[in-house]
C-alpha cells in the first residue's frame, strides 16, 4: 500500500496514469450530471413555496459544496507537501486553487440569481452563506496572488501552504462570526436550515448532481495537476525522454 | 412545452444552468489549452537543444 | 542543568530584548508610529464629509467607521513589521539565534502592537466623542479595540512574514490580511453597536478575548514558519 502510494506520487508515473483515472472519473460524472439535470429540471415536483425557482438548487448546492471541498484539498495537500516534502502534493494545491475560485464564483452567481426572485434583490448582505462564500472567494484571490508574487516555485509552495493552513482556521471562524452577525440583522436565507426531509423525487437528482460534480471536479483537478507536473519537471530527464520518444504524444 | 417555462422563473433557472455549463466548459478548455502550450514550449526547447531531428 | 550556559540569555530575556530594541527604534523614528494615527484620524474625518454630519447619522455609523478606520490603520502600520530588519540583515540574526523563533516573533509582535495598536486605542476616545458616542460606549469601544488590535497584530505578523522581501508587497499584504481579519471586524464593530443600542454585548467581548488568546497561541508558530520560508 505504502509502496503503491509512493509510486503514484512519482511524477513520471503520475503523468502516465492521470489521463486514465481522469477518464474514469469524467464519464460517470457527466452521466450523473446529465441524469441529475434532467430529473431536477423536469421530473422533480416544484417546491410548494418557491415554485420552479427552487430548481436552481441543483447547480447552486454542488458549486457551493465544491468551493469548500477544493479549499480543503488545497489546505490538506499544502500541509502534506510542507510536512512530508512531497512535490506532487504542492502541484495538487496549486491546481486546486483556481478551480476552487471558479466554483466559488459559480456558487455566488447562482445564489445571486436565485435571490433575485426570492428576495427581490440581487444581493442580500445579511445572508450568512453568501457572505461566507464571498469571503472565501477573497481568500482564494489572496492565495493565488501570493503564489504568483513569489518567483521561486519551492518557496511559493511552502508560503502558500502556510497561508492555506492559517486560512482553514479562519474559514471556520468566519462561518460562525458571519452567522452571529446575520442573526443581529435578521438575516434571510434561501435554503431552510436542514429543514424537513426533502421529497425523495427532489433529493435524488440533488445527490446525483453533487456526486457527479465531485467526479468531474476530480477529473479536472487530475488533468490540471498533470500539466503542472509537466511544467515543473520540464528540465528533467524523463520529460526529455517523453518528448523525444516517437509515441510520447500529449 | 410548459416544463421549459419553469412557472415564470425560466430566465433565472436557465441562466443558472447555462452559467454552470459555461464554467465547466471554460475549465475544460483552459486545461487543454494550457497543456498544449506547456507541451509545445518544452518540445521546442528540447528539440533546439538536441539540434537535430 | 548544573552548569547553565552563561553566554546564552534566558528565553524570556531574549523576548524582552527583541521587544526593547524595536521600541527603541520606534522612539527614534516617531513617524512610523504617528503616520498610522494621522491616517486613522483622517479616515474618520472622511466619513462625515461623505455621508453627512447629522447627529443621527454619526451615532449610527460611528462604531463601524471607527473600527474600519482602525483596521486600515493597523494594515498601514503592518508593512514596517519585518521590513527594516530584512533590509539591514538583522532578521537573519534572529533566524540563527538559539532561542525558539516563535518566542522572538511574539517579542516583535508585542513591540509592534505597543507602537501601533495601543496608540490607536488611546486616540480612539477623542474621535469617538466627536462622533457623539456616550462615555459608557467609549469604554466598550476601547476594550474591543484593545483585544481586536492585539489579534490584528498577531494575524498581521503572519502576513508580514509571508510577504517580507517581496516586491509590490503592500497591496499583496492587504489582500492576504483583510479576509483573515473580517471576523475581528465583524465581532468588534457589532459589539460596540450593541453597546450603543443598550443591548447586552458581553458575548462579543468574550469572543474577541477568545480570538486574541487563540491567535496568541497559534499565530507565532505560523509567523516563525513563514519567516523561515521567506528567508531560505
Amino acid at each position: 500500500m505504502w509502496k503503491w502510494f509512493h509510486q503514484l506520487a512519482s511524477p513520471p508515473h503520475f503523468y502516465r496514469i492521470a489521463p486514465v483515472f481522469s477518464t474514469w472519473l469524467l464519464l460517470p460524472g457527466l452521466a450523473l450530471i446529465a441524469y441529475g439535470a434532467y430529473a431536477g429540471l423536469f421530473l422533480a415536483p416544484a417546491d410548494y413555496q418557491q415554485g420552479d425557482a427552487f430548481r436552481i438548487i441543483y447547480v447552486h448546492v454542488p458549486a457551493a459544496y465544491l468551493s469548500m471541498m477544493a479549499y480543503m484539498i488545497m489546505a490538506v495537500a499544502g500541509g502534506i507537501g510542507l510536512i512530508w516534502r512531497m512535490k506532487l502534493a504542492h502541484s495538487v494545491a496549486a491546481s486546486a486553487a483556481p478551480l476552487g475560485a471558479w466554483f466559488t464564483f459559480l456558487a455566488l452567481a447562482t445564489g445571486s440569481i436565485w435571490g433575485r426572485p426570492m428576495w427581490g434583490t440581487w444581493w442580500e448582505w445579511a445572508d450568512p452563506r453568501m457572505m461566507s462564500e464571498l469571503i472565501l472567494l477573497f481568500f482564494y484571490f489572496g492565495y493565488m496572488a501570493l503564489r504568483s508574487a513569489i518567483d521561486d516555485t519551492a518557496k511559493a509552495d511552502k508560503a502558500s501552504a502556510v497561508l492555506a493552513l492559517v486560512g482553514v482556521v479562519n474559514v471556520i471562524i468566519v462561518h460562525y462570526s458571519v452567522q452571529w452577525w446575520s442573526s443581529l440583522h435578521q438575516g434571510r436565507t434561501i435554503m431552510a436550515e436542514g429543514g424537513p426531509a426533502m421529497d425523495p423525487a427532489m433529493l435524488r437528482p440533488l445527490l446525483a448532481m453533487i456526486f457527479g460534480f465531485t467526479l468531474v471536479f476530480g477529473s479536472l483537478l487530475l488533468r490540471r495537476t498533470r500539466t503542472e507536473v509537466l511544467h515543473r519537471e520540464r528540465r528533467t530527464r524523463w520529460v526529455r525522454d517523453l518528448i523525444l520518444a516517437p509515441e510520447g504524444n500529449s | 412545452m410548459e416544463g421549459v417555462a419553469m412557472g415564470g422563473y425560466a430566465p433565472y433557472v436557465w441562466t443558472c444552468f447555462g452559467l454552470t455549463l459555461l464554467v465547466l466548459i471554460i475549465n475544460e478548455w483552459r486545461i487543454r489549452v494550457r497543456h498544449t502550450s506547456v507541451y509545445r514550449d518544452i518540445e521546442v526547447r528540447i528539440k533546439a537543444l538536441e539540434g537535430h531531428e | 542543568m548544573s552548569a547553565p550556559q552563561r553566554d546564552v540569555p534566558g528565553m524570556l530575556d531574549s523576548l524582552f530584548a527583541v521587544a526593547r530594541r524595536d521600541l527603541l527604534l520606534a522612539w527614534k523614528r516617531p513617524g512610523d508610529v504617528l503616520n498610522p494615527l494621522f491616517f486613522f484620524a483622517m479616515v474618520c474625518t472622511l466619513f462625515p464629509l461623505a455621508v453627512g454630519p447629522s447627529a443621527e447619522q454619526l451615532t449610527f455609523s460611528g462604531p463601524g467607521v471607527l473600527w474600519v478606520a482602525a483596521l486600515l490603520a493597523m494594515l498601514i502600520a503592518l508593512n514596517s513589521l519585518f521590513l527594516s530588519d530584512f533590509d539591514d540583515g538583522s532578521l537573519e540574526q534572529l533566524l540563527v539565534s538559539p532561542q525558539p523563533l516563535p518566542l522572538l516573533a511574539i517579542g516583535k509582535t508585542a513591540a509592534h502592537w505597543l507602537t501601533s495598536g495601543l496608540p490607536l486605542v488611546l486616540v480612539s476616545p477623542i474621535v469617538a466623542i466627536t462622533y457623539r458616542m456616550p462615555g459608557s460606549v467609549v469604554v466598550v469601544l476601547m476594550l474591543t479595540l484593545t483585544l481586536g488590535t492585539m489579534s490584528l497584530s498577531l494575524l498581521g505578523s503572519i502576513g508580514a512574514a509571508l510577504t517580507v522581501g517581496l516586491h509590490r508587497g503592500t497591496a499583496l499584504l492587504s489582500l492576504l490580511i483583510l479576509p483573515l481579519s473580517m471576523p475581528v471586524l465583524i465581532i468588534g464593530a457589532n459589539t460596540v453597536s450593541l453597546a450603543a443600542g443598550n443591548e447586552t454585548y458581553s458575548a462579543g467581548v468574550w469572543a474577541l478575548a477568545a480570538y486574541a488568546v487563540g491567535a496568541l497561541s497559534l499565530a507565532p508558530f505560523a509567523t516563525a514558519a513563514a519567516l523561515r520560508i521567506s528567508n531560505e
